[in-house]
């Protein structure tokens, strides 16, 4: 069996941009919930110092990551941001004195275990880099160590536009294996296979050269089909299982890592440093010159953006992320975050959609998702209301690609009506749920 | 600053449109269109302009009268308008050319809500309808006069009525079957023409192979049970004009690959029962009417399966 997909314009204009340094940000605002759970809880006031590397926010909670300065300097406010996602959070602005100061208690972690490894991982402040920020070391902090046969490394970077995934193989190929041994030393596990799209040559030289000094990691080169490297797109296409419904790749027994988060686990065991810098493709029709650069956390994304020249022309959207799951940005002023791995500034022309006409039922949106749902009778559902039917449909299955709303000719909202349907049958089934404790 | 847009992803958009697959599917039609006029004369191409203005015509009337956007800007009426002038002998009085397209237009496709909407293919309902409302002049084949600019008076029964009647003698030989040198509807002779038209729309994946295949294949096989001669049969008729440009259309079949197939089979297995058993010399446009209004049913039972998971590790 083959998944479906749709075959995207790859747009990899920067792969062969090495990541530059932008100068020193000024003032950097760093949101206390970069990753998915709950917020860190704000460990300084208004007035404090802080080096590159202070602990800002602490971990609050089981699932959550701690928060720490990108810069030297003072805590100028702490304020609420509104996210992306319409949340607010607790932010930290601190201004910088340019001097880029590491905190004394910055060193080398203690690791000799399983525990500790874990504990070094959740120290770091690590989360999923490829974009979900889900805590990294909550994936690793596994109960039954037998369960895991193998771990996949995601390098497919199926988004058009983004390379920063690509320049972690260029340019820090040491720090990922040092993560992959940790985890093979501290885990256990036997398999590793990185999955790569076929459309970056150069990353793929450079994983066979690692695997070969390496000796147990697989190189598995994939078809430059979008989303492949969606977890789910991924495992099967890699080990030929499927995840179930509600499931984590664990049920198939398979842990699924980033290969920038995997870099950054191996640079924090050398170093100490947690996740304060980031790497972030600069791209997109608006912007002058694309780039890759390195930037503090908190950086605002116009300082991005002027460094790479400026604008062609005004933006009419900017993302964090790729096209196709990217979410669109309200402004200029937005920080650099964790999971940042690409900015896209999109020109009016391209950001303007065709025009949504009437379905025609071709089919092609049934026929190119990877998880086979029906999005044309979802909508339907949806509009009538059935959250019946769309439990009968899967919908709860979506994870979102994209793939239906790119490839319908009529571009009806598709993918934008499952997320509704999504939110409609949670309230339905917790409704239910809720109902049937009632009558006990 | 200017505002940003703040919208929902995907930011990235597929270059397909309603409007290029339909200009797809005019240029696929265009082969049969000029074997038409190379077949049967300059007044295939007067057929064929006729049906198309009048489709055009209707919807844009019926649409401002409604107070209905404009939708004759994605072509589809176009498409209508080739497919049942192609439907039609090149006799037909323009008349009721004029009177099948609107009853294509209005009462098929506009009256049940639009593209996408409606239930039965437009253009071979209307045709089912001009052949019982006009049996005379929608039976009058015109001998083909292939190289010819003015059509004969002569009149020709098709190879499938011969068949009927028994005058195998008189039977086109398989080349002039191939090349479309037979009496028939104006766009259903030329296999050829069909075949070149078919393979466009195959590779442009405006049409998945799984309709046509099921539907030639089922003719195929029944052919051979029932000791007819499976090639004369499959270049008869409106089969290749059906299986490649009617058995696809979007609104009326079902969207999966074993949906399309069933479809596909229950076409082929209708079109010879009526080949070979019924009232009528030629079955195809009655299968594919017949499927149409099976279509939601065959959708239900062959809906996509979600990947779940959780079966096999």
């Amino acid at each position: 069996m083959k998944l479906h997909g749709v075959k995207v314009p790859h747009k990899k204009n920067t792969s062969l941009c090495v990541p530059e340094q932008i100068p020193d940000p000024g003032t950097v605002t760093i949101p206390m919930s970069m990753h998915i759970g709950k917020p860190a809880a704000v460990k300084v006031k208004r007035g404090d110092a802080v080096k590159v590397g202070t602990l800002i926010g602490e971990a609050n909670g089981f699932i959550s990551a701690p928060v720490h300065s990108s810069v030297s300097g003072k805590v100028l406010k702490i304020d609420e941001l509104v996210m992306s996602g319409g949340m607010k959070v607790p932010a930290v602005a601190i201004e910088s004195d340019g001097l880029f100061e590491t905190d004394e208690s910055i060193a080398k972690p203690d690791v000799k275990d399983f525990d500790s490894f874990v504990e070094a991982v959740k120290k770091s402040g690590i989360v999923g880099l490829g974009g979900a920020g889900f805590p990294t070391f909550v994936k690793l902090a596994v109960k039954d160590l037998s369960r895991v046969e193998a771990v996949v490394i995601n390098a497919a970077e199926c988004e058009p536009y983004i390379t920063s995934d690509t320049r972690t193989i260029l340019d820090r190929g040491e720090d990922l294996l040092r993560g992959i041994d940790a985890i093979k030393n501290y885990l256990g596990v036997k398999r590793f296979i990185i999955g790569i799209e076929s459309n970056k040559p150069e990353a793929i030289a450079e994983l066979k050269k690692l695997s070969a000094k390496a000796g147990y990691i697989e190189i598995k080169v994939l078809p430059p089909v979008y989303p492949q490297g969606g977890e789910k797109v991924l495992v099967y296409n890699t080990v030929g299982r499927i995840i179930p419904k509600g499931g984590l790749p664990l049920d198939v027994g398979v842990i699924v890592i980033n290969c920038t988060t995997m870099a950054e686990i191996g640079s924090y065991l050398e170093t100490g440093m947690p996740l304060v810098n980031k790497c972030v493709t600069i791209d997109g029709s608006a912007v002058n010159t694309p780039k890759n650069v390195i930037a503090p956390i908190g950086t605002p994304l116009e300082k991005l953006f002027d460094y790479c020249g400026g604008f062609k022309e005004e933006p009419s959207k900017v993302l964090y992320g790729g096209p196709m799951m990217g979410l669109a940005v309200p402004s200029l002023d937005m920080p650099v975050l964790k999971n940042t791995n690409a900015v896209i500034a999109m020109d009016e022309k391209e950001a303007t959609p065709p025009k949504t006409t009437a379905c025609i039922n071709c089919g092609a949106c049934i026929n190119h998702c990877p998880l086979r749902l029906d999005p044309r009778e979802i909508s339907r559902a949806y509009k009538l209301d059935s959250a019946k039917d769309l439990c009968a449909l899967h919908v709860d299955l979506c994870m979102e690609c994209g793939c239906c709303s790119y490839i319908c000719p009529a571009n009806r909202p598709l993918v934008q009506t499952n997320k509704l349907a999504k939110s409609k049958l949670r309230t339905y089934l917790a409704a239910q749920k809720a109902e049937k404790e009632g009558e006990k | 600053m200017r505002n940003l847009i703040s919208s929902v992803s995907p930011h990235f958009y597929g270059t397909r449109s309603t409007k290029n697959i339909m200009l797809d599917v005019i240029i696929a039609l265009i082969p049969a269109a000029i074997a038409s006029v190379i077949i049967f004369g300059l007044r295939s191409l007067l057929v064929i302009f006729t049906c198309v203005a009048v489709c055009v015509v209707s919807e844009w009337a019926f649409e401002k009268l409604c107070k209905k956007e404009q939708t004759i800007s994605d072509l589809s009426a176009v498409v209508t308008g080739m497919l049942l002038a192609f439907n039609l002998p090149v006799t037909i009085p323009l008349w009721q050319a004029s009177l099948g397209s609107i009853i294509a237009i209005i009462v098929v496709k506009l009256l049940f809500g639009g593209i996408g909407q409606n239930f039965a293919n437009p253009a071979i309902t209307a045709r089912i309808i001009m052949m019982t409302a006009f049996s005379g002049t929608m039976t009058n084949w015109a001998a083909p006069t292939a190289f010819k600019l003015l059509p004969d008076a002569t009149t020709s029964a098709t190879p499938l009525a011969m068949m009927a009647k028994g005058e195998l003698d008189q039977l086109p030989t398989y080349l002039d079957m191939f090349l479309g040198n037979r009496g028939g509807c104006l766009g259903e002779t030329c296999v050829l023409a069909l075949l070149l038209g078919g393979v466009y729309l195959l590779v442009r994946r405006v049409i998945s192979w799984h309709t046509p295949a099921a539907f030639l294949g089922t003719v195929l096989l029944m052919s051979l049970i029932c000791g007819k001669d499976p090639l004369y049969q499959l270049m008869s008729g409106g089969l290749m004009l059906g299986a490649f440009f009617m058995a696809t259309d979007y609104s009326t079949t079902p969207n999966t690959p074993l949906g399309k197939i069933i479809f596909g089979v229950g076409c082929g297995l209708i079109t010879v029962l009526i080949r070979f058993w019924g009232n009528f010399p030629e079955g195809v446009s009655f299968s594919i009417l017949l499927m149409n209004i099976l279509t939601p049913y065959i959708s239900k039972l062959t809906r996509s399966k979600p990947l779940i998971g959780g079966a096999g590790k």
